[in-house]
């Protein structure tokens, strides 16, 4: 074959106005595919209009994609980097204007690869479920919420939530326990002798034998448990409750009856106070499914006729009285009768209401008379606590059976507050005697019972009913625990136009059983979730802090404190933010107690943070940075500057130059930065390098560039051992040379030039600390390319140079979205941006002609090449492209004020044939890896083989003249090549074909025979 | 009703008969008491052929008056107990004071409606152990010596447990049990009538009881 090689001239200007091109997809190439996109979608520009919006979005997608695929870890800083920091793009814009580039046919990535195109959207499109999903997550909660439709009494939902029973439960369970002995009464579990008969109360002999037999189903062989833990208690009950089911399956169902009011009967008996509300909410659970069955029963009865139907049916779920059956009706009255008549008053009661459900078989209107009168009768019960709690229950039933009634709600509290003064009573002061309790966790254990009254008035009530609770409780209760429970069941927009008198009703608050600083906490919350009153802000926060100010004990004050902050923050400016942050700081320090507050001190950074905006009142503030060396152990410090640094970030929209900020942030950004060592998680690496990337690129001088040098210079002394930071800064670095350049219009003065110079200096000084070799690569390329678009040739030359002999250094593997992948694609790909670029670099004066292009080719030839590929081949191909582009008398594109090699040597003889030797040499290399893949004789052999002939054939077609007998010969050669093995694309190959016989017509006269001679021998 | 061929198998003979007391007596609704019983037998005989047995059967039937459609007005019975409305205590001022009153509805009641009131408790200077409310039902048998009356506690249900609030109204609410009532009935040979007792226990273990004779009628 001939080594040969004559070069087609060509006028870029004429087939651009001929021909639109389309680009293959480049290699993944971190800094490149950005770039390229642009030139892709500017060169589109020019060339096809109709195509440009696609375009731009392909652009914008393949700038993700850079982020994606970015090895410098650094994703959501890679695509803005791409996106503002580009320095080239402006001058690659221009120097495309010139025309198309052959050159970049290898290179331009116009067109993604469809997969990191999904990737990239896909990688968009879950960080906005992210937030999607983290924003739904207040509104959970309030599933299962009875829909509650029309009621005079009631408001607006707008969004009130109602914590359900059972979410309570578990919390009464866990806060009410004992270690004391407990006792059970009942005649159902083990048998043993039948010791303790129950006292009736004094009667006649005669008429005792009567009530006996009445009293029969309460059950007169009782039995004492004694001595039960609580855990034995809690067996026991659960044991009461499967023995209630186990009856009822067995159809006892006056047993069935018989437990439910022994249990009933359990909650008259207040031996262990402290138990009481676990007691009940155990209890009442059995009561629940007691009446669950009774109700599931006569429903089951009920099976009715429908108007015309000859077989019964279940009654629908919302069936009416009148669709009820008289035999169902019988049974279920039988019921009530049985139950009236139940001795003992909280038995009765609690039975009752447990099958409150029942009444809808009977009456429509049942409900609302049966309620008031079981609230009136609760009066009855002497003790105040069981009294509230057989309230509860009743509200509870009431709540889930008749929603829509309420008036009976409203009663049961007066009715509370009225009895309230019971616990002043000597009945209680005795139990608590005996017990040993103190009045304060007696008035506790009212809280459960309380804050659920409340809460079932407080639902969806207008404001009205919480003045005229507030005026009861000022008359009759004024305890802390009740004021608690109305403050956290009545809605904050409520509470917090009232705030003036809460703030009075918790000064005079008896404040037994219930500290006064969870008052005040309290208060806190609601005002933070609803603002109260503009003009009594203040007077509010003075008036709480009067009184919080004063708590010396570190534990409730920080508890406060975390709350009220928000208060200041949001809506008061930094004097009151400061002197509040002052007084913290005041209060922790005494004995370092900041020490145990960390969580709390560092909420509260967070709750400053998170409201903040202007980031120079912020560190303005002289109690701010104390406040953050309160954090003293390391991890946690870290924690919180982080949080700092994110707020920043994201908050601050407009670059600052604010001295105080930088100050502020460059010392948070050295406590992250100096918090990583060897031992940190990629992971943390790759935050800690994204925020202070992100504070660096909020940081803007304007237009006092040395300054905004000066800080770079400073920076990369602080955050040395990142490397993205690193590679940033270069990026910044090259970023402020474009400015200058822009600023000057693209002539630098003397002062500019060397400003320039001096930004290319510190890209030159900070790239070798970079560990990554390929970011390292690729950012010599970029300087170098920076450094020739500012006329610094020495500069640029020492970036290639340095570019050049770090090849050898790339390692085989890289680690690449955590799978170890191969870094030949990346070099392939790099090598070749580096070729198009070399097209403008001119020849050294003191070296020969074309020396960075033979130091390349060295450096091809001893790099260790995988074997089996064909990398080393493309890249010879792409010098072959360069070397084609180097004949041109004019070059495809040129930099402002760089004379390239067409002007240098306006195209003597002898540099043509410099280039002639290098084509031969590289063409001689291909044509031997051609041959030796016909040697090896498996398949996938073959197929590179057809692959890479008809590259070469492409390549040969479109650069060298074929007129000439030589070019013409070896393209049929490679034709035939690629045919010789039936490995080859069919399509690709007609294209091929195709486009020769459009190059066919379109040469000059004089050479049309020759291609049209080649087009024929290509049969 | 005489039927020389009974077919064999379940033979179902429907009957009914107008209930009719004897002239110058009146039909009573049915009643079991202690001492009194007013009770209605059905009785069916079937005589058979020579060799078989005659067979008999007796079934109990109930009686209940048609409700009373008569209009009446409730009267309001009030009440105060004290240590000055005791009369089985000499010395009153030593029983320790107390002060509860209240009021009944009616004291003629429904048979089928709840029997209502309610009471306050407005002092009492020792602690109320339980208030409870106990049905009576009195029946007077007219014999020979004369007549005897004996008092006989159908129900009795607890209407305040416990040291109740003071000044705070608490309603007396009771069902009158279905198989121990009937109407209140007055005859020339004996009476069944019905009184309530409204029973306060104190801590220290007095008891005072406050009487009211009520009057049930079957009402609508």
């Amino acid at each position: 074959m001939s080594t040969d090689w004559s070069v087609r001239e060509r006028d870029y200007g004429a087939e651009s106005s001929v021909h639109s091109r389309s680009g293959r997809a480049t290699l993944v190439h971190p800094l490149q595919s950005a770039t390229e996109a642009k030139k892709a979608a500017e060169l589109e520009g020019t060339v096809q209009k109709l195509k440009r919006k696609q375009d731009a979005d392909a652009a914008a997608a393949a700038a993700a994609a850079a982020a994606a695929n970015a090895d410098a870890a650094n994703a959501a800083a890679a695509a803005t980097a791409a996106a503002d920091l580009d320095p080239l793009s402006a001058m690659l814009a221009k120097a495309n204007s010139a025309g198309s580039t052959p050159l970049n046919d290898p290179l331009s990535g116009g067109i993604m690869d469809p997969l990191s195109a999904a990737a990239a959207m896909g990688g968009a499109g879950s960080s906005i479920g992210g937030t999607g999903s983290s924003a739904s997550g207040p509104t959970s909660g309030l599933s299962g919420r009875l829909s509650l439709a029309h009621d005079v009494d009631m408001v607006a939902d707008d969004g009130e939530t109602f914590e359900p029973w059972v979410a309570r439960r578990g919390a009464i369970l866990q806060k009410y326990t004992t270690s004391e002995k407990l006792s059970i009464v009942t005649s159902f579990l083990t048998v043993g002798d039948k010791t303790m008969l129950k006292a009736q109360s004094a009667l006649t002999d005669k008429v005792r034998h009567r009530v006996e037999q009445l009293d029969d189903f309460e059950g007169t062989d009782q039995e004492k448990l004694d001595e039960l833990s609580q855990q034995d208690y809690m067996n026991r009950i659960e044991e009461l409750n499967q023995e209630l089911i186990k009856a009822w399956d067995a159809d006892q169902r006056v047993k069935s009856l018989k437990i439910a009011i022994q249990c009933a009967k359990l909650l008259a008996d207040t031996a262990v106070i402290r138990f009481y509300p676990s007691k009940f909410v155990l209890i009442t659970d059995i009561l629940d499914t007691f009446g669950r069955l009774v109700y599931d029963r006569i429903r089951l009865k009920s099976s009715y006729f429908k108007p015309g139907a000859v077989k019964p049916v279940v009654l629908p779920e919302d069936f009416t009285p009148s669709m009820v059956p008289d035999s169902a009706k019988e049974t279920c009255r039988n019921w009530f009768f049985k139950i009236a008549s139940i001795r003992e008053l909280i038995p009765r009661l609690y039975v009752e209401t447990a099958i409150l459900k029942c009444y809808s078989f009977l009456t429509t209107d049942e409900y609302t008379h049966a309620l008031g009168r079981l609230s009136k009768m609760i009066r009855g019960i002497g003790d105040p606590l069981v009294c509230v709690y057989a309230r509860a229950y009743l509200c509870r039933v009431g709540w889930t059976v008749a929603p829509n009634v309420r008036g009976y709600l409203a009663g049961n509290l007066s009715d509370f507050f009225f009895a309230f003064k019971q616990v002043q009573s000597s009945a209680v002061a005795r139990i608590l005697q005996e017990q040993n309790v103190d009045l304060g966790s007696y008035l506790n254990l009212y809280a459960p019972a309380v804050e659920w009254l409340l809460n079932c008035i407080a639902y969806r009530a207008p404001e009205a009913t919480l003045e005229k609770i507030l005026k009861q409780y000022n008359d009759q209760c004024k305890s802390a625990v009740v004021l608690n429970a109305i403050l956290t069941a009545f809605r904050p927009t409520y509470v917090s136009s009232q705030a003036t008198i809460f703030t009075e009703l918790i000064r005079t608050a008896d404040c037994t059983g219930f500290a006064i600083h969870d008052l005040y906490r309290t208060l806190g919350t609601n005002l933070v979730l609803s603002d109260p009153p503009e003009k009594l802000r203040l007077t509010i926060l003075n008036e709480v802090w009067k009184v919080v100010m004063k708590l010396t004990d570190p534990i409730p004050y920080m508890s406060c404190a975390e709350v009220w902050i928000e208060y200041p923050v949001k809506h008061f400016g930094a004097a009151q933010i400061n002197a509040f942050l002052g007084d913290v700081i005041k209060h922790v320090t005494v004995d370092r107690a900041f020490e145990s507050f960390y969580p709390q001190l560092q909420s509260i950074v967070n709750k400053v943070l998170s409201h903040i905006t202007d980031f120079g009142m912020l560190f303005s503030m002289d109690k701010f940075m104390p406040f953050i060396d309160l954090f003293q152990k390391a991890s946690i410090k870290v924690d919180v500057c982080k949080a700092v640094m994110e707020a920043f970030v994201k908050r601050q929209l407009v670059p600052t130059a604010d001295p105080v900020i930088l100050n502020a942030l460059v010392y948070v950004g050295k406590v992250l930065h100096d918090a990583i060592d060897a031992l940190s998680f990629d992971d943390e690496r790759r935050q800690t390098s994204n925020l202070i990337c992100g504070f660096l690129r909020k940081v803007s001088f304007g237009r006092d560039l040395e300054q905004q040098l000066n800080f770079y210079v400073e920076a990369r002394a602080n955050f040395t051992n990142l490397d993205t930071v690193l590679i940033h800064l270069t990026q910044c670095a090259n970023t402020l040379v474009m400015r200058a350049q822009t600023i000057v219009k693209g002539r630098h003065t003397k002062k500019t030039a060397a400003f320039a110079r001096a930004c290319i200096a510190y890209s030159f000084i900070t790239i070798p600390s970079i560990v990554d070799v390929v970011s390292r690569l690729n950012l010599y390329l970029l300087a170098g390319q920076v450094a020739l678009a500012n006329q610094a040739l020495p500069q640029a030359d020492a970036f290639f140079r340095a570019a050049v002999t770090l090849i050898p250094d790339i390692p085989k593997t890289t680690e690449i979205d955590l799978k170890q992948r191969s870094t030949e694609p990346i070099l392939v790909s790099f090598l070749l941006e580096f070729l198009s670029t070399l097209l403008v670099v001119p020849d050294h004066p003191d070296h020969g002609k074309l020396y960075m292009v033979k130091g390349l080719i060295n450096m091809i030839q001893t790099y260790q090449w995988e074997e089996n590929g064909d990398g080393k081949i493309r890249v010879y191909m792409g010098i072959l492209s360069l070397m084609a582009s180097m004949h041109q008398t004019h070059y495809a594109y040129r930099i402002e004020g760089v004379e390239s090699n067409d002007t240098l040597y306006g195209g003597e003889t002898s540099f043509l044939e410099e280039i002639n030797k290098v084509v031969v040499a590289v063409n001689e290399e291909i044509l031997t890896h051609l041959a030796s893949l016909q040697d090896n004789a498996n398949a996938e052999a073959h197929k590179r083989q057809a692959d890479l002939a008809l590259q070469l054939f492409n390549l040969v077609i479109s650069l060298s003249d074929l007129s000439s007998a030589k070019n013409a010969s070896l393209a049929v050669n490679l034709w035939n090549l690629t045919k010789r093995n039936n490995a080859f694309d069919v399509a690709l190959m007609k294209r091929s074909a195709n486009y020769l016989k459009t190059l066919a017509g379109e040469v000059d006269e004089a050479k049309r025979a020759a291609y049209e001679g080649v087009v024929a021998r290509l049969k | 009703m005489r039927n020389e061929d009974t077919p064999n198998g379940v033979t179902e003979i429907p009957f009914e008969f107008p209930l009719k007391p004897k002239p110058g007596q009146s039909l009573y609704e049915t009643y079991h008491g202690v001492f009194v019983n007013i009770q209605y037998n059905l009785k069916a005989d079937m005589k058979r052929s020579m060799l078989n047995k005659d067979l008999s059967k007796t079934l109990e039937f109930l009686v209940e008056n048609k409700p009373d459609t008569e209009k009446r007005t409730d009267v309001r019975v009030d009440f105060n107990i004290s240590p000055d409305t005791l009369d089985n205590v000499r010395q009153k001022d030593r029983v320790s004071p107390f002060k509860i009153s209240g009021s009944l509805n009616t004291a003629t009641c429904s048979i089928v409606k709840p029997f209502l009131g309610q009471f306050v408790v407005e002092s009492s200077t020792i602690d109320i152990k339980s208030i409870e409310l106990q049905l009576l039902r009195v029946e007077t048998c007219g014999c020979a010596e004369g007549y005897a009356k004996d008092a006989t506690e159908i129900q009795n249900i607890q209407i305040a447990d416990g040291d109740v609030c003071r000044g705070q109204a608490i309603p007396v609410h009771m069902i009158f049990p279905r198989l121990f009532t009937c109407p209140t009935l007055a005859t020339k040979n004996f009476k069944i009538e019905f009184e309530v007792n409204i029973v306060v226990v104190f801590q220290d273990g007095h008891l005072v009881t406050e009487n009211f004779p009520i009057k049930l009628i079957r009402d609508a």
